[in-house]
């Protein structure tokens, strides 16, 4: 019986309150994860419905799977995984915003096809699909225009990214400026929303977005 | 970055997209592969077990073996696969990390080498899973302990030079160093058991007069038990100060456990020496005197298992407070819920709670005196109940305590054992330690021996010879004979023992002759051998004879500048010294052919700075000029 830390103690005294089930370690009240193991279609199917080779499907599926054998990613890993790329800052909120841009089916879940399928848009689609997903990922409540309150949003998920310790140092005024910015760019007809129509033309005589567009091309 | 995540780096990337439009910045330019490999498997030969896996899994991990270009170091062209020469039970861990991201310690496994596969592999051991990591650290904790007990063993062995006052503390903290700390060590051990018998027998009436009634011994006799007590408290007084001043850092001793009881032990002594026989005080006197039975902690200096049983009890502590706890509130629930139920009851023993504890304790360690019983019925039940809980709130922590001192005795045995065998095991390594250093001068021997052989063209012999010594035994020798002649005069190795004994003998013998006929100024003889120094061998029977030979060769030199003669040290059963004098002053007869008993070569010795001429003549032999070599074969 080694001394027990203050947590220690006070997690157990949930078992006084019925509320904790000490033998299964489960509690009690939460509905049960029911373990699901999703199972994409076929290969086939998905080497038409993207446009990335079987073999390339198959290195990807492999890495999938490997992470998440159960075959579906939630919330928490895509959470995770940021963090541990952007150890610097907060990743969660911009991690959020790409788990709903991914999860196309809207269920919580983010399967093999919805990951590559989004993949396939981002690597190997026309440069209009990549500013269409793009679009989609600001567009929070997917109605189909940004407006000044979801950019705000991104750009402050952007910003906690970076987190405090930069060079130089983080003004707090720097995502609205950023905003203001951006729409002042991107907002042709002054409305106060852009709308995709808005943000394709700008991005398409944009030099530098073209350009950067293309430039994860390669990664798988 | 962690493990597994490097498997999502290609995602972030790619989703990195959706901070293109928002930039105002252009972006950096983004690494290219030198070369787009296509995933392939790659087969990993572990000592002749093959594992497979896609070279992009062990790239997940670029900055162990297998994920560098180190593995390229091991690769074979051949069989096209990564041979290694190492344990394939352990890589199949190694293997299984990089596949799951995941690290796992198999419990069967040794710690030191799987440890050792792990440097190997260039993987830290600190990202064992948390599945396997205690039991990782347990024994990595055990054997670290082990290998510290092996470590203060050896710092007990006798340094040289220590002082009087090191010496003295060594001899108290263990008793069988020297006699006289064995003697000291009875001694005290003793005059405490005489102390602690004299308290007892003090109280002890005696037989008295008839018409008194009876006194204790203490009493009757009070010089007598007056004069045991001083001579006790003066060796007690005289060893704790002894012990104070041996002391390396006397602050730290005064602060022991030891230390404190040994003074509790003798301060009611000199208390009441110094106190008077005045009625106020003599009450605090009679207490102190209680202090008195301190002294028998002093025996837990003799006794392990008496120290033994005090570290459990400290290292059980939260145990015994827990087991204090609960007792104290079970006593005082029963003794109230007693105390209500017997309010009732004419001429109740119950008369307040503080009362009804010592019913609850006696009950509740089912002692059971009887002095107080409950009579209403209420109280019995209760009181059944309270004795029933007694039994469980005692049993639980018990089971603990004596686990706990199972462990640590068991723990002090198996280190006593290690002790006792560990002397047998240094014993052992030693013996096979001067063993190659004999199988080196031994073959020493042979090399001229094999030179004499050419001459005389025996070969059988030279072949039986020959095969004693492995390729990588005869390449160390080579490299010890080369040391030998790099060193200015040609030290050489000799055994240590005779070494020693020569280091004592050398003042004794001092051959002021000279021998004439091999003085090395003469430089060559003429003999068909032109050798300085003249040896021959016998033929050896047969290759084992060799081992049967007096093993060494000693020599020793005076590096005097006068011209003395080396001492010659030989194993006793040859020939002695006044006949080797005797067979060097005779014209050796140099006979080649000849398979004679050995000649002494003496030289004399000249200062250092020679040069060895005629070096060249002498093909092995490593006679150079302060050099006695005797080979008495």
């Amino acid at each position: 019986m080694k001394s027990r830390s203050q947590d220690q103690s006070l997690t157990d005294s949930r078992e006084l309150d019925r509320s904790y089930d000490p033998l299964t370690g489960s509690v009690a009240d939460d509905s049960e994860l029911s373990t699901v193991c999703y199972r994409p279609e076929g290969i086939d199917r998905l080497v038409q419905q993207t446009n990335f080779s079987k073999k390339e499907l198959q290195v990807l599926y492999r890495g999938f799977k490997n992470e998440c054998p159960s075959g579906a990613v939630n919330e928490e890993t895509f959470k995770n995984i940021y963090s541990q790329f952007f150890p610097q800052g907060d990743s969660s909120m911009y991690a959020h915003f790409l788990f709903e841009a991914f999860d196309t089916q809207n269920n919580g879940a983010v399967n093999f096809e919805d990951f590559v399928i989004s993949l396939s848009i981002i690597l190997r689609g026309s440069v209009t699909d990549k500013l269409n997903w793009a679009f989609n990922l600001y567009d929070l409540n997917k109605d189909g225009c940004i407006t000044r309150e979801e950019m705000t949003d991104i750009m402050h998920s952007i910003y906690d990214m970076m987190g405090k310790y930069t060079y130089p140092s983080m003004k707090d005024s720097a995502p609205k400026d950023h905003v203001d910015s951006f729409f002042q760019k991107m907002d042709r007809n002054n409305d106060g929303v852009v709308t995709i129509e808005e943000f394709l033309e700008t991005c398409q005589k944009d030099d530098n977005i073209m350009q950067s567009m293309h430039m994860f091309d390669n990664v798988i | 970055m962690a493990a597994g995540v490097a498997a999502w780096l290609p995602f972030a990337r790619a989703a990195a997209i959706g901070w293109m439009p928002v930039a105002n910045l252009p972006m950096p330019v983004a690494p290219t592969e030198k070369s787009k490999r296509q995933d392939e498997l790659i087969i990993l030969n572990v000592s002749g077990r093959r594992f497979q896996t896609w070279r992009n899994t062990l790239d997940r991990y670029p900055d162990t073996l297998l994920g560098s270009s180190e593995k390229e170091f091991f690769y074979n062209e051949e069989t096209k696969e990564y041979f290694f020469d190492r344990d394939p039970d352990v890589f199949r861990s190694v293997l299984n990390f990089y596949r799951t991201g995941k690290l796992h310690y198999p419990r069967y496994e040794c710690i030191s080498s799987y440890d050792e596969e792990l440097a190997f592999f260039g993987i830290v051991p600190e990202i064992i899973g948390d599945c396997c990591y205690e039991e990782y650290k347990d024994r990595k904790r055990e054997n670290a302990e082990r290998l510290m007990d092996d470590q203060e063993d050896n710092k007990d062995a006798k340094l040289p030079n220590m002082t009087f006052r090191e010496t003295m503390w060594r001899a108290f903290e263990n008793p069988h160093t020297s006699t006289m700390a064995l003697v000291f060590y009875y001694v005290t051990g003793f005059f405490i058991a005489v102390s602690v018998i004299t308290n007892v027998v003090e109280t002890v009436p005696c037989g008295s007069a008839p018409n008194q009634k009876e006194v204790p011994c203490g009493e009757r006799y009070t010089v007598a038990f007056f004069c045991m007590d001083t001579a006790c408290v003066m060796i007690f007084t005289v060893e704790y100060l002894m012990r104070l001043f041996a002391a390396p850092s006397r602050y730290r001793f005064m602060r022991s456990v030891m230390s404190i009881i040994d003074v509790v032990a003798i301060l009611p002594y000199y208390i009441g020496l110094v106190m008077t026989d005045n009625e106020d005080v003599s009450g605090a006197f009679v207490t102190l005197r209680v202090f008195r039975v301190f002294r028998i902690f002093k025996f837990s200096r003799h006794s392990q298992g008496l120290r033994i049983l005090g570290y459990t009890l400290k290292s059980c502590a939260s145990e015994l407070g827990f087991l204090l706890f609960s007792l104290t509130m079970a006593i005082i629930i029963f003794a109230t819920v007693m105390f209500y139920a017997e309010k009732g009851s004419s001429s109740s023993k119950f008369t307040s709670i503080p009362a009804s504890f010592w019913y609850t304790i006696v009950t509740m360690t089912t002692l059971g005196y009887g002095d107080m019983v409950p009579k209403t019925i209420a109280g019995k039940i209760f009181g059944s109940i309270c004795s029933l809980s007694g039994v469980l709130v005692i049993a639980l922590p018990v089971p603990v305590i004596v686990s706990n001192f199972s462990r640590i005795y068991h723990q002090n045995q198996r280190a006593d054992k290690r002790r006792a065998q560990k002397k047998a095991r240094l014993a052992r390594i030693r013996i096979s330690k001067t063993g190659s250093s004999n199988a080196f001068l031994h073959s020493k021997r042979n090399g001229l021996f094999n030179e004499a052989l050419e001459l005389t063209s025996s070969t059988e012999e030279e072949q039986r010879l020959s095969k004693s010594t492995s390729l990588l035994e005869s390449q160390h020798h080579h490299l010890l004979h080369c040391l030998e002649k790099t060193t200015v005069s040609n030290h050489e190795f000799v055994d240590e023992q005779y070494y020693q004994q020569s280091y004592l003998d050398a003042g004794l013998q001092n051959y002021p002759s000279r021998s004439p006929s091999l003085s090395s100024q003469d430089g060559m003889t003429g003999t068909c051998c032109t050798r300085r120094s003249k040896k021959h061998h016998t033929p050896l029977p047969n290759a084992s004879a060799a081992t049967h030979m007096q093993p060494l060769t000693h020599t020793h030199t005076h590096q005097q500048g006068l011209q003395e003669l080396s001492t010659i040290h030989i194993q006793p059963l040859s020939t002695s010294r006044s006949s080797l004098n005797m067979r060097v002053d005779e014209p050796a007869p140099l006979n080649c052919q000849s398979s004679q008993i050995t000649t002494a070569i003496i030289s004399i010795p000249t200062p250092p700075v020679t040069t060895p001429e005629g070096d060249a003549h002498l093909p092995a032999g490593p006679a150079h000029q302060n050099v006695v070599k005797v080979s008495a074969l």
